[in-house]
C-alpha cells in the first residue's frame, strides 16, 4: 500500500482530521498549563477519566458522556481543593486522581467483564474513531480554540503572574475555572487518540518543545501547534504501515521532537558563549 | 484641588487565629507620596493586598477611590508591582515589550486586544526605566534588575493616578534605585501620581517620600516624613545613628 492508498480509508480521513484538531487544542491549552505549573493536571484528568469510563460501562451507557461531567467536576474539585483548603496544586491533582482511579478500579472489579473494553480506553485507538466522534471533537475544538482566542490576553497575563493580573481587573478566579473545564475537556476527547495512559504527553510534550525554541508568547504558541499536529499526523501515518499503536507511535514522535528542540536550544547557548 | 485616594479604616485581618493587622488607619489624597516600612512580617505585604481587594479584612473598611476594593472597577487606576521578583518564571516565553503590555489591559475593554497604537505608551513606559534598548530581549534573560524595570515600566504604562510598588528596589543597583526614585519624583510632581512604597530602604526613601507609615502589626507612626524624624517612635524603633542617617539625608534631600 502506497500513501496515495492511505488517504483514500475512511478511518484514516478521520483520524487525521480529528488527531488535526484535537493536536491543535491541546498543543495550545498546554502552553498556559505548562507555564501555570499546572502540567499534571492533563494526567489527574486522565485518571478521573478512567474511573468515569468504567462507571459508563457498568451502566453500558456511552463512556464518553458519562466520563466528560465527571471529569469537568472533577477539574473544578482540583481547583477548590487548591484555593480553598489550602492544599498544593499538585497535591490536589493527586488527592482527585487517585480517587478517580481507585472508582475504575473497584467497579472493574465488581462488573467483571469490563476488562477488554477499558484496555481500549487506556490505550486509545484513533484509527477507531467514527463520524459522530469525529464532529465532536471538531466542534468542541473550535468552540475551545474560539474561547482562547478571546481570553488570550488575560490567559497569557494570568501565567505571567496571577497578582498583578488580578490588579488589572482580570477575573482570576473565573479564567482558572475556565482553563479547568477546558483542560477537562480536551482531555477526554483525547483519550481516544492516544488513551487515557498517554493523554498528558499531547498536553505536555508540544509545548516544552516549543519553549526550548520560542522567541516570543505567540511563536511558542505557533511552534507547539506545528510540534502537535505534525507529530499526530506523522504518528497515524507510521504506526499504520509499520503496524504500531497509533497513540504510543505518536508520543514517541513528540519526544523525539522534544530531544531536538532541547539539543538546538542547547547548542544555540554554547555557541552565544 | 486634592482628591481622596485611599481610606483605610481601623482595619484587622487575621489568618486562621494569627493577627496579622490589626486596627490599622491612615488615608491618602492624590498626589501625596506613602513609604510604608516596618520588619519583616509586620503586614506590610498583607496591608497592601487587602487595600488592594485579595483578602477580606476581619474589621474595618477600605475605601479605594471611593469605592470598597470588591465593588472597585476602575483599576486602569491603579498600577500595581508585586514583591515576588524571585519567583518570576525565568522560562516565561515572552520579551520585554509583551510583559510591559500587559500593563495596558486594565484599560481595554472586552474581548481584550493591544493594539498596534499602545506601542507608543509602551515605548515611553520602557523610556521612563530606561531600557527602551532591551524592548526586544526575552524577560528570563536579563538581569534582576533589568526585570525589575521592566516591571516597573509594566505598573506605568497605564498611567496610573495611584501606583503601588512592593519593594521595587530590591534588584537594583545604587545606582538605578536613585535614577528609579528621581523617576518616581518627577512622577509624584509632574503629574500629581499617588504612590505607595513598600521598602526596607528607609534612608534613601525619607529623601523622597512625603509621608510615612511604620507598621508593626498596628500602626506605630503615621504621619509626615519630618514629624516622624522628631517623633519619639523615631529614636524607640531605630535608635539615635539610624535618626542621624535617615534624617540627615532627608534634610539633604529638601535642602
Amino acid at each position: 500500500m502506497d500513501m496515495h492508498d492511505l488517504f483514500t480509508h475512511g478511518f484514516i480521513q478521520r483520524a487525521l482530521i480529528t488527531g488535526f484538531f484535537i493536536a491543535i487544542l491541546c498543543s495550545t491549552l498546554g502552553v498556559f498549563l505548562v507555564l501555570r505549573n499546572l502540567s499534571l493536571i492533563g494526567d489527574g484528568l486522565a485518571h478521573v477519566t478512567f474511573g468515569g469510563v468504567a462507571i459508563g460501562l457498568f451502566f453500558q451507557s456511552y463512556p464518553l458522556y458519562v466520563a466528560l461531567p465527571i471529569v469537568m467536576l472533577s477539574s473544578l474539585g482540583i481547583l477548590k481543593l487548591k484555593e480553598k483548603a489550602g492544599i498544593f496544586g499538585d497535591t490536589a491533582i493527586g488527592i482527585i486522581s487517585s480517587l478517580g482511579i481507585a472508582t475504575g478500579i473497584i467497579i472493574a472489579s465488581i462488573a467483571g467483564g469490563l476488562n477488554i473494553d477499558i484496555f481500549s480506553y487506556l490505550f486509545g485507538n484513533i484509527l477507531a474513531i467514527n463520524t459522530g466522534e469525529m464532529t465532536v471533537s471538531i466542534i468542541l475544538s473550535i468552540g475551545l480554540m474560539a474561547l482562547i482566542y478571546i481570553l488570550y490576553q488575560e490567559l497569557v497575563y494570568i501565567s505571567f503572574d496571577e497578582d498583578s493580573a488580578r490588579v488589572s481587573g482580570i477575573k482570576v478566579d473565573r479564567i482558572n475555572t475556565i482553563i479547568c473545564l477546558m483542560t477537562a475537556l480536551a482531555v477526554v476527547l483525547a483519550m481516544k487518540a492516544v488513551g487515557i495512559l498517554l493523554v498528558t504527553s499531547l498536553l505536555i510534550l508540544p509545548a516544552v518543545t516549543a519553549l526550548q525554541i520560542a522567541r516570543s508568547f505567540r511563536m511558542t504558541l505557533i511552534i507547539s501547534n506545528i510540534a502537535g499536529i505534525f507529530s499526530v499526523i506523522s504518528g497515524i501515518i507510521v504506526s499504520f504501515f509499520i503496524n504500531l499503536p497509533a497513540g504510543a507511535t505518536i508520543v514517541l514522535i513528540n519526544f523525539i521532537f522534544f530531544i531536538f528542540a532541547f539539543l538546538y536550544k542547547n547548542m544555540v547557548r554554547s555557541s552565544v558563549r | 484641588m486634592s482628591i481622596e485616594v485611599l481610606s483605610v479604616k481601623d482595619l484587622s485581618f487575621r489568618y486562621n487565629s494569627t493577627e496579622v493587622l490589626s486596627g490599622v488607619s491612615f488615608s491618602l489624597k492624590s498626589g501625596d507620596y506613602l513609604a510604608i516600612v516596618g520588619p519583616n512580617g509586620s503586614g506590610k505585604t498583607t496591608l497592601i493586598k487587602t487595600v488592594l481587594g485579595f483578602f477580606e479584612p476581619s474589621a474595618g473598611s477600605v475605601s479605594l477611590f471611593g469605592s470598597s476594593p470588591s465593588r472597585f472597577n476602575n483599576w486602569e487606576k491603579i498600577g500595581y508591582l508585586p514583591q515576588k521578583l524571585a519567583s518570576l518564571n525565568p522560562n516565561f516565553p515572552a520579551t520585554v515589550k509583551e510583559i510591559v503590555a500587559l500593563g495596558l489591559l486594565s484599560k481595554k475593554g472586552f474581548p481584550k486586544k493591544i493594539s498596534l497604537s499602545d506601542q507608543e505608551a509602551i515605548d515611553y513606559a520602557l523610556s521612563l526605566m530606561d531600557i527602551i534598548h532591551i524592548k526586544d530581549e526575552f524577560i528570563g534573560e536579563l538581569s534582576g534588575g533589568q526585570q525589575q524595570r521592566a516591571l516597573i515600566a509594566k505598573a506605568l504604562v497605564s498611567e496610573p493616578e495611584l501606583l503601588i510598588l512592593d519593594e521595587p528596589t530590591t534588584a537594583l543597583d545604587p545606582e538605578g534605585r536613585e535614577r528609579f526614585f528621581e523617576t518616581l519624583q518627577i512622577l509624584n510632581n509632574q503629574k500629581n501620581l499617588t504612590i505607595i512604597i513598600i521598602t526596607h530602604d528607609i534612608g534613601t526613601i525619607g529623601r523622597y517620600a512625603s509621608r510615612l507609615l511604620y507598621l508593626d502589626k498596628k500602626v506605630i507612626f503615621y504621619g509626615g516624613f519630618d514629624d516622624f524624624c522628631i517623633s519619639k517612635e523615631m529614636t524607640d524603633y531605630f535608635g539615635e545613628f539610624s535618626q542621624h542617617i535617615i534624617c540627615h539625608r532627608h534634610d539633604y534631600g529638601h535642602a
